[in-house]
C-alpha cells in the first residue's frame, strides 16, 4: 500500500495555479477552501442575525437606510414579519450546516486527518474535491433564495410542514423553500462524499505504528462524527425528497387535508409528525456531528498547551463513541410536546439525560488535564478553555430541556435559544477558532498575530455571554422564540419589551464587529504573518513533523513511523517537555506504559 | 513585558471574567429578578419544583466547574522554569465522575418520569370539563360539546363561511355543540376543575401555550392532540402560539377566561348551538 501511495504522489503533483489552489485534490487545500467558505457563510449569517437584533432591539423604529438596501423586506424602514422569520430560518440553517458543520467536519477533517494519521492524502482525492464543489453549489443555491419571488424559506431551520409544504401558507414557502430543500440535498450529497472519504482514510491509510489506540483525539472525534453523518444525513435527504414531492407533485407524506388562506388543499392522510421524526433523526445527531470535532480540537489544544497528557485518553475515546451511539436515540426530546405518544417521551428522556454522563466525563477530563499543567496561553488555548466554559454553561441547561415536564414550560422559548447558542453555537464556534489559531501555521506556513487573537478572544468571550446568558431569563419568563415582536401580548411585552433585548442587540452587533479583528488577522497573517517553523507549539502529533505548510504528499519520500501515543508531554526525566509520536523508544528512554507506574496517584494531589 | 507576564495577565483576566459570570448568575437566579410567570395551575406546582431542583443541581455544578476552571487557569499558568506534572489517568477519579453524574441523572430521570406520567400519560378524570380548541393562521377558536358531553363529527371538507369548523350537522352528537368564529369569543373554562382540551388545526402546526398554567401542547393538522389541567386562580390568561405558524405567528393571541363553574354554565346556556346556527 505504501508503494502505491508514493506512486500516486509522484504522478499527481499539481503544477498550475488552477489545479493546485482551485480544483485541488489535495486535502490540505480542500480543507482551507472549506474553512474559508464556511467563514464567509458564517459571517453572512451573522449579518442576518444583526438584522434580527435590529428588529428585536428597536421594534417599530424606522431605519430608512435599511429600506434603501432592501426596499421590499424593509418597506417604510420597518422589517416585514415574513422577512424576520426568513432571517431566523436562514441564519439557523447557515450557522448549523454551512458554518459549523462545514468548518469542523469539512474543514478540519481535511486539514487534520491525512496529516495526523501519516497519510499522503485522503483515500479518494477526486471525490474529496467533488465534495467541496458540491458544497459550494449548495451555498450558492441557498443564497440565491434571497432573490426569488417570496424571498427565502421562512419555516424555521426545522422546516416543519405543512407550513413548508404548502406555498399558500407563507411567502417564503414558494420558491424559497424549494431552493432550501435543493440546497440541503446538495449539502447532504457533499457531506456523504466527505464522510465516506474520512472513514475510509482513517481505517485504511494510517501509517506504520499508528494504531487506533494511538490516534489523536481530533482524529477519533472526526472519525466518529463522519460515521454519525454517514448514517443520519441520508435520512434527512429522504425527508427532503418527500417534502419536495409533497410540494410539487401533490403527494401527502406530510400534508393532510388542510385549509390555508381560505383555500382547500386537497391532500389526504399526510402526517406532519413524520417529518419531525425524519428531521430530528438527523437534526439531533447533527449537533454531535458539530460538537465532537470541536471537542477533539479542544482536547488536542488543551493537552498541547497545558504541556500535559490528555487525562483519561481511553475514557475520552469511550465517551466519544458513547456520545456517537446515544446521539441516534435521543431525537424525540425535540418532540415532547409535539403530540407524539407520551410514553415515547419517557423513553427519550432517559436516553437524553444519560448522554450527560459521557459529556461530564469529557469535561472533568479536560479539567484534570489542566490540573498540574504548565499552561501556555496561546489564543488557541484561550478559545479551548472558553470552549470548556461555554460547553458547560450550555450543556447543563440541556438537563432542563431533556426532562419533559420541565420542557413543557421551556420548550420553544428563549431558554432553548440560549441553550443551543451556548452549547452548539458558541462552543462549536470556539472549537473552530481554537483549531484555526492552532493549525494556521500548518495551513499557511505563517503565524497568526497573537495580540490581535487575544483581543478577538476576550471581546468574543465577553460578548457571547452578554448576548446569550440573558436569554435564559427571557425563557424563564416564558418569552417564545421566533417572535417578530412582543407587543401583541401584555405579559410578553412587559417581560421582553424592556432593556434586556436592547442590551442583547447592542452587544450582538458589537461582538459581531469584533469578528472583523479575526478576519483581518486571518487575511493579513496568511500573506504577511511571521514565518512559522514546522513545530511552533512543540506538539507531538504527526502534522508537526511535516514542513509548514506540508508539500503535496505531505511527507517527502518516506512516510513517518509512529512509536508512541500523541500525548507524551512533560514525561519525567525526558530532556524536552514533549516527545513527538515519531520518536523511537530509545531516544526518549521513557514510554507511555513506563511513565504510568506508581507516579500517577502520587502526582494526583497537587 | 515578558511572555510569561502576558500569560499571567491572560489567566487573571479569564479567571476574573469567569468569577464575574458566576457571581452575576448566582445573584440573578437567587434574586429571582426574572422568573417564571406566576403559577395558576395544579400540576404546575410539581413542574416548578422539578424546575427548581434541576436549577439547584445544574447551578451547583455550574458554579463548581466554572470556578475550578478559573482556579486551574490561574494556579497552573505557565512559566519558563516550571514543568507540568505528569499523569495520564486515574481510575478512582474517573469512576467518581462517571458514577456521581449517573446517579444524579437517574434521580432526575426517575422524578421527571414519574411527574410526566402523572400529567401526560395518566388519563384525565371522567367528569372533566371538555373543550375543543382550534388553531388557524393566526387566531384561536373554540367548540364546546354541549349537554351531551360529546363533540359532533367534523370534516374540513365541510368548511364554509357559515360552518368554519366543518361540523357535520347531521351527526346527532353535533346538534348541541357550541362553536365560535375565529376571534369572536374568548375561551371560558371553570376554576378548580379538571379541564381537557382537544387541540385541532385547520392549516399548519400551532402550539397551545399558556405560560401561567405551565401548559404547552402542539396543535397538529390531521390529528387531535390533547392535554389537561386544573386552573387554580380566576382571571384572564393570554393564549399564545408557541410553534412557528407563519408571518403572523407573533400575533396569534387568544384569551382564556377562568371563572366559577356556575358562571360558566350560565354563559354557555346563553350561547347558540349548531342546531340554532346551522339549520
Amino acid at each position: 500500500m505504501e508503494q502505491k501511495i508514493v506512486h500516486l504522489h509522484e504522478i499527481h503533483e499539481p503544477k498550475s495555479f488552477w489545479t493546485k489552489y482551485i480544483f485541488s485534490q489535495d486535502a490540505k487545500i480542500i480543507g482551507i477552501q472549506y474553512l474559508i467558505t464556511a467563514f464567509l457563510m458564517g459571517f453572512f449569517a451573522m449579518v442576518l442575525s444583526w438584522l434580527m437584533r435590529v428588529q428585536l432591539g428597536w421594534p417599530g423604529k424606522q431605519f430608512p437606510w435599511l429600506e434603501r438596501l432592501m426596499p421590499n423586506a424593509m418597506e417604510g424602514g420597518i422589517m416585514k414579519p415574513e422577512f424576520y422569520i426568513a432571517l431566523v430560518t436562514i441564519h439557523g440553517t447557515i450557522m448549523v450546516f454551512f458554518f459549523i458543520t462545514a468548518a469542523l467536519v469539512g474543514g478540519f477533517s481535511n486539514i487534520l486527518i491525512p496529516l495526523q494519521i501519516g497519510a499522503r492524502d485522503m483515500a479518494f482525492p477526486f471525490v474529496n474535491m467533488l465534495s467541496y464543489w458540491v458544497f459550494l453549489a449548495s451555498c450558492i443555491v441557498l443564497i440565491a433564495s434571497f432573490f426569488v419571488p417570496g424571498g427565502p424559506a421562512g419555516g424555521g431551520w426545522t422546516m416543519y410542514p405543512p407550513l413548508s409544504s404548502v406555498k399558500e401558507a407563507l411567502p417564503g414557502s414558494g420558491w424559497g423553500t424549494t431552493l432550501w430543500l435543493l440546497s440541503m440535498a446538495l449539502f447532504i450529497a457533499s457531506t456523504t462524499m466527505g464522510a465516506l472519504n474520512y472513514i475510509t482514510t482513517v481505517l485504511n491509510l494510517r501509517t506504520k505504528g499508528m494504531t487506533m489506540g494511538r490516534l489523536p483525539l481530533t482524529v477519533w472525534a472526526l472519525f466518529v462524527a463522519a460515521i454519525i453523518g454517514l448514517l443520519s444525513f441520508p435520512v434527512l435527504f429522504a425527508g427532503a425528497v418527500m417534502l419536495l414531492l409533497d410540494r410539487h407533485l401533490g403527494t401527502s407524506f406530510f400534508t393532510p387535508y388542510i385549509i390555508v388562506a381560505e383555500q382547500h388543499i386537497p391532500r389526504e392522510g399526510g402526517f406532519p409528525l413524520l417529518w419531525q421524526h425524519l428531521f430530528w433523526f438527523l437534526g439531533h445527531p447533527e449537533v454531535y456531528i458539530a460538537i465532537l470535532p470541536a471537542m477533539g480540537i479542544t482536547s488536542e489544544v488543551i493537552s498541547t498547551n497545558a504541556r500535559k497528557p490528555i487525562f483519561g485518553y481511553k475514557m475520552m475515546i469511550a465517551s466519544i463513541c458513547a456520545i456517537g451511539f446515544l446521539s441516534f436515540i435521543v431525537w424525540g426530546h425535540h418532540m415532547f410536546v409535539s403530540g407524539m405518544n407520551p410514553w415515547l417521551g419517557t423513553a427519550f428522556m432517559a436516553t437524553t439525560l444519560i448522554i450527560a454522563v459521557p459529556s461530564a466525563i469529557k469535561t472533568f477530563n479536560w479539567l484534570a488535564t489542566l490540573w498540574g499543567g504548565n499552561i501556555r496561553f496561546t489564543t488557541a488555548m484561550l478559545f479551548a478553555i472558553g470552549f470548556v466554559s461555554t460547553f458547560v454553561s450550555g450543556g447543563l441547561t440541556g438537563l432542563f430541556l431533556g426532562n419533559p415536564p420541565v420542557d413543557i414550560q421551556l420548550h420553544d422559548t428563549y431558554f432553548v435559544v440560549a441553550h443551543f447558542h451556548m452549547v452548539m453555537g458558541t462552543a462549536a464556534a470556539f472549537g473552530i477558532f481554537a483549531g484555526t489559531y492552532h493549525w494556521f501555521p500548518k495551513m499557511f506556513g505563517r503565524m497568526m498575530n497573537e495580540k490581535l487573537g487575544k483581543l478577538h478572544f476576550f471581546l468574543t468571550f465577553i460578548g457571547v455571554y452578554l448576548v446569550f446568558f440573558p436569554m435564559h431569563f427571557l425563557g424563564f419568563m416564558g418569552i417564545p422564540r421566533r417572535y417578530y415582536a412582543f407587543d401583541q401580548f401584555q405579559s410578553f411585552a412587559a417581560a421582553a419589551g424592556g432593556s434586556i433585548n436592547l442590551l442583547i442587540s447592542v452587544v450582538a452587533i458589537a461582538v459581531g464587529l469584533a469578528q472583523l479583528i479575526f478576519v483581518l488577522n486571518f487575511v493579513w497573517s496568511a500573506f504577511k504573518g511571521q514565518k512559522a517553523d514546522s513545530n511552533p507549539w512543540k506538539a507531538n502529533t504527526l502534522e508537526w513533523q511535516a514542513p509548514s505548510p506540508p508539500p503535496h504528499g505531505n511527507w517527502g519520500d518516506e512516510l513517518p513511523v509512529v512509536y508512541r501515543w500523541p500525548y507524551d508531554y512533560s514525561v519525567p526525566d525526558a530532556a524536552e517537555d514533549f516527545i513527538p509520536q515519531t520518536a523511537p523508544p530509545v531516544a526518549a528512554k521513557m514510554r507511555k506504559g513506563e511513565s504510568k507506574d506508581g507516579k500517577v496517584s502520587g502526582d494526583q494531589g497537587r | 513585558m515578558t511572555k510569561r507576564k502576558l500569560g499571567r495577565i491572560d489567566a487573571v483576566l479569564f479567571a476574573l471574567l469567569i468569577v464575574a459570570l458566576v457571581v452575576t448568575a448566582v445573584v440573578t437566579v437567587g434574586g429571582r429578578f426574572w422568573w417564571l410567570p406566576p403559577l395558576a395551575s395544579e400540576h404546575g406546582k410539581a413542574i416548578d419544583t422539578l424546575f427548581i431542583v434541576t436549577l439547584a443541581i445544574t447551578g451547583t455544578v455550574f458554579v463548581l466547574v466554572q470556578l475550578l476552571l478559573a482556579f486551574s487557569v490561574i494556579r497552573f499558568a505557565g512559566g519558563e522554569k516550571r514543568r507540568a506534572v505528569h499523569f495520564t489517568d486515574n481510575r478512582t477519579l474517573e469512576l467518581i465522575w462517571t458514577i456521581v453524574p449517573a446517579v444524579i441523572l437517574t434521580v432526575l430521570i426517575a422524578s421527571g418520569g414519574r411527574l410526566w406520567s402523572r400529567i401526560q400519560i395518566a388519563k384525565p378524570p371522567e367528569d372533566a370539563f371538555k373543550v375543543e380548541i382550534w388553531g388557524e393562521q393566526f387566531r384561536w377558536t373554540f367548540r364546546y360539546p354541549g349537554k351531551d358531553g360529546q363533540f359532533g363529527r367534523t370534516d374540513l371538507k365541510l368548511v364554509s363561511v357559515e360552518n368554519p369548523l366543518g361540523i357535520d350537522k347531521n351527526d346527532p352528537a353535533a346538534k348541541d355543540d357550541i362553536f365560535f368564529f375565529a376571534g369572536e369569543e374568548n375561551l371560558h373554562i371553570p376554576i378548580n376543575k379538571p379541564v381537557v382540551v382537544y387541540l385541532r388545526s385547520k392549516d399548519v402546526l400551532h402550539s397551545f401555550y399558556v405560560p401561567q398554567l405551565r401548559v404547552k401542547q402542539d396543535v397538529v393538522p390531521g390529528m387531535v392532540t390533547k392535554t389537561w389541567f386544573v386552573v387554580t386562580k380566576k382571571g384572564e390568561y393570554e393564549i399564545a402560539c408557541a410553534e412557528l405558524c407563519g408571518l403572523g405567528h407573533y400575533s396569534m393571541r387568544g384569551v382564556m377566561v377562568v371563572e366559577d363553574e356556575n358562571d360558566l354554565q350560565n354563559w354557555l346556556k346563553d350561547q347558540l348551538t349548531v342546531a340554532d346556527v346551522l339549520p
